[in-house]
């Protein structure tokens, strides 16, 4: 799964901490280039061709891994993603530009995801359906909340108004596969205006809602007026209810909780993130984008940690003279890949199939690991997590207090 | 203490010559002590001390409330005597450690010996300077009982303050001649008048003996020097007699063993001479003598009445403790009185930031130690703070000095653990008595405190303060000794606007924040000092702390009745900030026995986990998640708690001075 990243924003939004540029011109048909090149290039590297892959700048190539097979073949491309940044700010000729560079490099099936992470204030219908035409199938909408207060704090561009023309006009376009943000947790915000907000997100979502709880990140515009007092901090407790009132909501609404902040109906999920989740190999293009997978083109036998240069000119100039701008590549320990898969595997209702665990840890069994007495064993003996025949995931109550059960396995998990 | 090379040289330290009986002051160049400092002054040219008779010498002190300017007034009298030269560098001459010139106090005495000609005379006269601190009360009694006279010290504008009084008190008990001296006459606010009218009243010496000065302009100071020889009268001691030597401080050099601070009672000393300890009655021959100038010189002999060093092959300096009595081998003497090893006051836990630097600290401790045996040191170990030691100090001071003095001379970064004092248990059951042997224990640690069915009475350490304060703070002074369990002893006006408060305290009420609370409600004025007073009952208990009904060992304290709630209350909700919530509700208690005297509740999480992790994040993401993982082994479990060792640092450790 390839996820090429598109690093630059219009404006910084007050809560956000990522790898975005706001430069007053972007000269497009230069970064054009720089994408298309470093997919081909680490397409190359990983032979994705010959299974799958994924391309953006913030966004990657989901390679679909072969199950319990370290070179099976042929394979191909079973998403891609296209993140920033703000991606919908490119041109649908950029997106069509490394989609075919994927399709060349890679086998690209019809039915494969193809995400665009997209703001509701650059995105007009037309330009959406240029984004079709392109080979886009999937819509990643940041509405992030629907209230123009709300907006207004967390700096967006969009109104209330906008957001919902916005996904109408998504939805008209990419029917069943449009996804929208929303953020709770905001200071300030109450109990009652959260499931205000919650209502009208359902009478306006498709079949894909993500629901993040904001995070104050050290740096942000927001965290610094929280810090000096000029924004209440949201109470721990009031935040637990907030989450567990959209649980319950959505749950009545028919959507199903497949991951910690992300919920589908219809079995609307993201193919994508769940490569993420699953631990499934993805390539990252574009400037800061991570990668994680096996570069067999370069004779490596070992899944990798990477990460491409941070800064956009300094990435182009790079990617121009060598090809791709892999800023650090770092060998992942059979452990470390166990400590990955078992952090992110356990988010998803599914958790940690035993097929998938065999697949990163033939030796030994989840059971063999944590199924001993142990910290984990008292964690599933208290009812914060599972291990049956489907593999080991959280409970309804475990999940949401998933950080404080993963020290524990991790250090279980470590003394095997 | 030793002295440093580099400093040697910068004083640009001149000696002079003891044969020229008629030239009074001549100043042969010397070797640049920085290459002596090192090594054995072997091959030097010796001074030959016995053309100073007793007649001729004078052994005096410095005494001084902190900041009245002992150090100045001692700087100025090595320049006179030509002991070292002028320059404007020469502040705190005497005072050798980082920390004693940050901190403007004396911690090591260090002595020198000056030479003055007055009205024809050569007099040797030999300056004792002491401890600036009551924590070295002991050590100033025996610097003092190597005089015979001191110089009284006050601030022109500050007046008599606590130090002040603990200091002439010490010096009218060993019937010492006083000069007093007020200096700083040259400032603004100086108000020589009123102080003299302070020491009248205060220490019964008229008006006009004072000596107004100006340490730091020099003024008077030479009218000091001829007061020192006019006043003071010489050591009452004869050549004759066999050999009595009092050790009055000792340090430790890496390349010469002990360099042991001694006063000549009787006698004489020389290389090869076989000497006995009256206190360890170890044996020694004596490799070199000396006297301090202030760095070494050798000599070939010392006489009755003068003061020195000695190098007798002493390994460690708890072979050469304050206050012992040397003598010839085969020719004992009575000891001098006085004498008694350094008595801990308060204990503190000292710890490793890291447990990997234990061994790193263990030897700074060692070294540091070696050159300071009144600190006491016992291997400890907490399960919350890794292996460790419990250390003793004289007092407050002492400790913070010392733990200063790690940091600042061997860089180690240290958990020191809130101070704790000696409480004593009389014991009325048998069984105990005869466990102990004895029917009188000491209780430094909490676990060993014994049931109240099996004790007859505790008894807690007791000090008698002294606190001078400018009268407007009386009202919150009182309520503040008053909140600490004080009993008020004496209150007198020393002039029309200050007061002295005498005060019976608990220590261990003064111990942890008394001083900072005093100089915080009283904008800086009040002074404040303290002497032992000896132990008295007190109404002690034990207060455990439990989370979720376990008791937490490293917690328990012992603590006076009237005291529990508040302190329990304190205890329970600092705990409550540093402990991470866990998946479960933690109630922490402070309990007496099976009484509950204080709760807290922690909730649990019911909302722990990130929103956002994809690909990109996941890298930072697990090095936090490992990061705790590997915390898990250095949590402490209390029963299915986990208490990280953080928490049990920002609960144990000493809070910095504000």
């Amino acid at each position: 799964a390839p996820c090429p990243q598109w690093p630059y924003c219009r404006k910084r939004c007050s809560y956000c901490n990522f790898n975005t540029y706001v430069v007053p011109a972007v000269d497009e048909a230069a970064v054009r280039a720089c994408l298309v090149r470093e997919a081909q290039t680490l397409l190359r590297l990983s032979q994705v061709h010959r299974w799958v892959y994924k391309v953006a700048h913030g966004e990657c190539w989901a390679l679909r891994c072969p199950p319990a097979a370290s070179h099976p073949l042929p394979y191909s491309v079973s998403s891609v993603f296209f993140g920033g940044g703000t991606p919908s700010l490119a041109s649908p000729g950029t997106v069509a530009a490394v989609l075919e560079a994927v399709a060349a490099a890679a086998t690209l099936p019809a039915g494969a995801e193809v995400t665009l992470e997209a703001n509701p204030s650059s995105t007009s219908t037309s330009c959406l359906a240029g984004f079709r035409a392109a080979g886009v199938n999937r819509l990643s909408i940041g509405v992030q909340s629907l209230d123009d207060a709300e907006l207004r704090m967390l700096g967006r561009e969009h109104t209330a108004a906008e957001a919902w023309k916005a996904v109408e006009a998504a939805r008209g376009l990419f029917p069943g596969r449009t996804s929208i943000d929303l953020l709770f947790g905001l200071p300030g915000q109450s109990r009652d205006a959260w499931a205000q907000r919650l209502e009208a997100a359902l009478g306006l979502c498709d079949d894909h809602i993500s629901l993040y709880q904001l995070t104050l990140e050290r740096g942000t515009a927001l965290a610094a007026q929280v810090q000096r007092g000029a924004l209440p901090a949201p109470p721990q407790e009031l935040l637990a209810d907030m989450y567990q009132t959209a649980r319950t909501v959505l749950a009545a609404a028919g959507f199903r909780h497949y991951e910690v902040s992300n919920f589908a109906r219809k079995g609307a999920l993201s193919t994508h993130n769940l490569s993420y989740w699953r631990a499934d190999q993805y390539i990252g293009v574009g400037p800061g984008a991570h990668g994680r997978f096996v570069p067999l083109g370069e004779g490596g036998h070992s899944r990798e940690a990477r990460v491409q240069t941070l800064e956009p000119v300094a990435w182009m100039r790079e990617v121009q003279s060598q090809g791709h701008s892999t800023r650090s590549r770092v060998v992942l320990s059979p452990l470390e890949q166990l400590e990955e898969l078992l952090t992110l595997g356990l988010r998803m209702d599914e958790g940690i199939t035993h097929e998938r665990w065999r697949h990163f840890s033939p030796q030994l069994s989840l059971q063999a690991v944590f199924g001993a007495p142990g910290e984990a064993r008292a964690l599933l003996q208290h009812g914060w997590l599972v291990l049956d025949s489907g593999g080991l995931r959280c409970t309804w109550a475990g999940l949401a207090v998933l950080d404080s059960l993963l020290p524990d396995l991790l250090w279980q998990l470590q003394q095997v | 203490m030793a002295l440093a090379g580099r400093a040697a040289l910068r004083w640009g330290a001149r000696l002079p010559s003891p044969c020229a009986a008629a030239a009074p002051l001549c100043r042969p160049a010397r070797l640049p002590a920085a290459c002596e400092r090192r090594y054995s002054s072997r091959g030097k040219e010796k001074l030959d001390m016995s053309t100073y008779p007793v007649e001729s010498i004078r052994n005096f002190s410095i005494i001084a409330h902190v900041d009245h300017g002992k150090s100045t007034l001692a700087d100025r009298l090595l320049e006179i005597t030509g002991t070292i030269s002028k320059t404007d560098r020469n502040k705190q001459v005497l005072d050798k450690l980082q920390v004693e010139r940050e901190r403007g106090i004396t911690v090591k005495a260090q002595s020198a010996s000056l030479f003055y000609s007055h009205e024809g005379r050569d007099y040797l006269l030999n300056l004792i300077d002491t401890p600036g601190h009551v924590d070295f009360s002991y050590e100033v009694s025996r610097s003092l009982s190597a005089c015979q006279g001191v110089i009284l010290v006050v601030d022109a504008n500050e007046g008599i303050q606590a130090q002040t009084v603990a200091n002439f008190y010490l010096a009218f008990e060993a019937q010492l001649s006083i000069i007093p001296v007020i200096n700083k006459i040259d400032l603004k606010n100086a108000d020589p008048e009123r102080v003299e009218k302070q020491i009248e009243k205060l220490f019964d010496i008229p008006t006009d003996e004072c000596i107004r000065i100006s340490a730091k302009q020099g003024t008077n100071v030479e009218t000091v020097l001829q007061k020192v020889i006019e006043k003071i009268p010489p050591p009452q001691c004869n050549t004759a007699d066999p050999l009595k030597a009092l050790v009055f401080d000792s340090t430790f050099d890496h390349y010469r063993g002990v360099v042991a601070n001694i006063a000549l009672f009787g006698g004489e000393i020389a290389k090869g001479h076989k000497i006995v300890s009256a206190h360890t009655k170890k044996r020694y021959e004596v490799n070199e003598v000396g006297i301090l100038t202030p760095d070494e010189q050798p000599t070939h002999k010392l006489y009755a009445g003068q003061v020195g060093y000695l190098i007798a092959g002493m390994k460690e300096v708890a072979e050469a403790q304050i206050g012992d009595t040397l003598f010839l081998y085969k020719q004992p003497v009575e000891p001098l009185p006085g004498f008694k090893s350094a008595k801990p006051m308060v204990f503190a836990g000292m710890y490793p930031m890291d447990q990997t630097e234990y061994n790193n600290l263990k030897s700074a401790l060692e070294r540091l130690t070696l050159n300071d045996s009144s600190v006491t040191v016992h291997r400890d170990s907490s399960l919350a703070l890794g292996a460790g030691w419990r250390l003793g100090f004289l007092g407050l001071l002492h400790m913070e000095v010392f733990n200063q003095r790690l940091e600042q001379e061997y860089n180690m970064s240290v958990i020191l653990t809130a101070p704790t004092v000696p409480y004593k248990a009389v014991l009325s059951s048998a069984k105990l008595i005869k466990e102990y042997g004895k029917d009188q224990i000491t209780i430094i640690n909490p676990a060993q405190f014994p049931d109240k069915l099996s004790v007859s009475e505790y008894l807690e350490p007791t000090v008698l303060g002294t606190i001078v304060t400018p009268h407007e703070y009386i009202g919150k002074i009182i309520t503040l000794c008053q909140d600490r369990r004080a009993v008020q002893k004496d209150m007198l006006y020393i002039d029309e606007n200050r007061v002295m408060l005498k005060y019976l305290f608990p220590l261990n009420e003064i111990v942890v924040d008394f001083y900072d609370a005093l100089k915080s409600l009283s904008s800086g004025y009040a002074s404040f000092d303290y002497e032992d007073a000896g132990y008295q009952s007190a109404d002690l208990i034990k207060m455990d702390i439990l989370l979720n009904g376990n008791p937490v060992e490293e917690l328990a304290t012992i603590i006076h009745n009237d005291k529990a709630y508040a302190a329990g209350k304190l205890l329970c909700e600092r705990l409550k900030e540093t402990i991470p919530r866990q998946l479960f509700e933690i109630a922490i208690q402070a309990a007496i026995g099976k009484k509950i005297i204080a709760r807290e509740t922690l909730k649990a999480y019911r909302k722990n986990v990130v929103a956002k992790c994809y690909g990109g994040d996941i890298t930072r993401r697990m090095k936090l998640l490992k990061r705790q993982a590997e915390g898990k082994r250095l949590m402490r479990r209390i029963g299915n708690v986990e208490v990280p060792r953080d928490a049990f640092i920002r609960v144990l450790k000493r809070e910095p001075d504000k």
